[in-house]
């Protein structure tokens, strides 16, 4: 059997999972919808993955990064739970060596990653503002009835862009159904909003950032060719779009999975794990007036974990403790 | 009287004990909470910073237990802060409530005013000059000890065994230092506090990372507002120092120490003015804990904060020069501790990467 390694990224609108083997060789990988369901998300990834290599290969590792990171760890059984920016960028320096910037453009959240000689050096991610990240294009396409895997293709189509305000998405949006109205075409309209959020994310996200060549484009808004278009005429420079460039993060668990496990085994809980009974409950903490929503996850009709209290009182707890 | 006054970290023991020795009654607002937030936005222009909002919340529920008397501090230079008083007390009268709010700006600059409120605070609690000298004493003996058992806390957490031990003994600690009365009380309670905490089972053999934490005092000072930030890098195994205790604060401002003067010199090369708040302060620290061979500086700044954001805009200059990172947080009432978590988490990762870089270039 094959040695592998199993990354799971759960973020707010994609879930990827990617196997890779020892040498970091991609041997699948999967990208699907959250569709606000990570558990049930989750365990189909690994029911899919399960037929289809489950028997070839053994996975010796298993890295979980994401918003729902916490979660997914206790779902599949992780060796290492890292953030999103660490997963990222660790994934780009195997697969795109010499990267010096790195653009990341997801579901809800927007970061950059300044890399030098290998290492990460700074990196911000967007605060209050979600203009501009998937989301947003994902509403705009359906606003405009146009498929979003055609929404890019349809801007490169422009020549005349129109100018939109992408300060903020509700301001986006206004302006450009004004401009709508005054009778621009579409694909002036769509372009015109690929460089709106350029410039936003240039300007919010990557404020004060020395931005220098080679540009890593990735996330899932980087399948976007009128956003990837965009980059390369503000920024001036060829913007690299990796093969993997949607999967990245769950590409970069899978190394941090093999670096975790050398010497230890893996807590993986197996393909099995996809026909748990997992079980997400929550419940109000009555301890002081700060009420946290404490989650707490069953699997088969067993506390495994808790967390959402600001004290401690609850994720610091013996699981066996009764909720009261 | 019923006195109240803000909350500020640990200090409100200090403050309490004060206000009780110059023959006042001492009301202690509730620890910032959810609550303390929602109302303190509910009633604050939606503009203002996160430490009025605070303040405010605080106030009220003050309020709610009685006070009469509200004592705080003021600003410093060019900063909102300076005016916070005076809108605090409006939006509390328009409330309907007759509280009265007291101020008490830095000493050296508005002499005469400070005197005037404190000899008006001394008459209504009927206590002498004198008295008040005596009274003095113990409660700055408390806030200096508090100030060593938090700092300490800090030093102990990032080699503890146990997670969550330092917090746990840290929170006995606070109700060890609210009974003592008499100086040789609290320097014995402060002695046993050390104790406890030196005690906590440690792993000498790490190595934690260095962050210099700077910033805006009140969001520095106050767990609720920063999400506990100092806490947290502690239990991600992080030693951590931040520019601004309490204590430091008041001998800063009684002239007493001259910590600040060499901070406002070490910012000359990039700022030279008065920015308000601690905006040059942010510089300044940024370059003593490079010098001291920090791994990196986290600036944690009220949203909004004109000091904390010319000092922002000036930092990856400061943060080139001296070869140190700077990551920045702003923090509203929005800001969720997952945003903060993975900041954080992706921040340790940098350093650590950085430092395992160096060592291998020096060797």
């Amino acid at each position: 059997m094959k040695k592998a390694y199993l990354g799971v990224d759960v973020g707010s609108v994609s879930t990827n999972l990617v196997v890779t083997d020892e040498k970091g060789e991609i041997l699948e990988n999967i990208y699907t919808r959250t569709v606000g369901q990570p558990v049930k998300v989750v365990q189909n990834g690994l029911r899919v993955l399960g037929s289809k290599l489950g028997t070839d290969i053994e996975i010796m590792g298993v890295g979980v990064t994401g918003s729902a990171r916490n979660l997914s760890s206790v779902l599949v059984g992780a060796d290492v739970v890292k953030n999103e920016i660490t997963a990222h960028a660790v994934a780009v320096s195997q697969l795109v060596p010499g990267a010096q910037t790195i653009i990341e453009i997801g579901g809800q959240d927007s970061k950059i990653i300044i890399v030098r000689d290998g290492v990460v050096t700074d990196f911000a991610m967007n605060t209050v503002c979600a203009a501009g990240t998937g989301s947003f294009l994902d509403q705009q396409a359906a606003r405009l009835n146009i498929p979003i895997e055609q929404f890019g293709e349809l801007a490169l189509k422009s020549d005349n862009p129109v100018r939109i305000a992408g300060r903020c998405a509700v301001f986006a949006e206004s302006d450009m159904v004004h401009k709508q109205q005054l009778g621009h075409s579409v694909e002036d309209i769509i372009a015109g909003l690929c460089e709106a959020l350029v410039r936003n994310y240039l300007n919010n996200v990557g404020k004060g950032k020395e931005i220098l060549a080679p540009v890593v484009f990735q996330g899932g808004v980087a399948a976007n060719v009128g956003i990837k278009a965009a980059f390369e005429k503000t920024l001036n420079t060829e913007v690299i779009i990796p093969k993997y460039y949607d999967v990245m993060g769950a590409v970069g668990c899978c190394y941090l999975a093999m670096k975790a496990t050398q010497n230890k085994p893996t807590k993986f809980k197996g393909w099995g794990a996809a026909e748990f009974n997992f079980r997400p409950t929550s419940f109000e903490c009555q301890g002081c007036p700060n009420l946290c929503e404490v989650i707490q996850i069953y699997e088969n009709d067993v506390v495994i974990a808790r967390w959402g209290d600001r004290c401690g009182k609850w994720s610091n707890a013996s699981l066996t403790t009764e909720v009261g | 009287m019923k006195i109240s006054f803000p909350i500020m970290g640990n200090s409100y023991l200090a403050f309490k004990q004060l206000v009780k020795d110059i023959g006042h009654e001492p009301i202690v607002a509730p620890l910032p909470t959810a609550r303390t937030m929602s109302l303190g936005t509910m009633y604050a222009p939606e503009f203002a910073c996160i430490p009025f909002k605070i303040m405010l919340g605080t106030y009220l529920e003050a309020i709610e237990k009685g006070a009469e008397v509200i004592v705080a501090s003021g600003g410093h230079g060019p900063c909102r802060a300076g005016y916070y008083g005076v809108l605090h007390q409006k939006i509390i009268q328009d409330l309907g409530y007759d509280t009265k709010i007291i101020v008490f700006d830095s000493i050296a600059k508005t002499y005469k005013e400070f005197i005037s409120k404190l000899k008006w605070l001394l008459k209504t609690g009927q206590t002498s000059w004198w008295q008040f000298l005596k009274a003095f004493r113990p409660a700055w003996a408390k806030l200096k000890a508090l100030d060593e058992i938090e700092i300490l806390s800090y030093h102990v957490r990032p080699y503890e065994i146990n997670t969550g031990e330092t917090t746990r003994v840290y929170r006995k600690c606070l109700q060890l230092m609210d009974e003592p009365i008499t100086p040789s009380d609290i320097k014995e309670a402060g002695e046993v506090c050390v104790q406890m905490l030196r005690n906590i089972p440690q792993d000498k053999s790490r190595k934690p990372l260095k962050i210099g934490i700077i910033g805006e005092i009140y969001v520095l000072i106050e767990p609720f507002a920063n999400l506990d930030i100092q806490a947290t890098l502690g239990e991600m195994g992080v030693y951590t120092e931040r520019a601004m205790h309490l204590f430091h604060w008041i001998k800063e401002n009684t002239k007493l120490s001259r910590h600040e003067k060499k901070v406002i010199k070490l910012a000359q090369p990039y700022l030279r003015q008065m920015i308000g708040g601690h905006g040059i302060n942010s510089i300044g620290e940024t370059v003593m804990f490079a010098e001291r061979g920090f791994d990196g500086v986290i600036q944690l700044a009220p949203f909004s904060c004109i000091p904390e954001i010319v000092a922002k805009g000036i930092l990856p200059q400061v943060s080139h020069d001296q070869e140190i990172s700077v990551m920045t947080i702003f923090l509203d009432e929005m800001m969720g501790k997952a945003g903060m978590q993975t900041r954080l988490e992706a921040f340790v990762d940098l350093l650590l990467q950085r430092r395992e870089h160096r060592l291998a270039e020096a060797l």
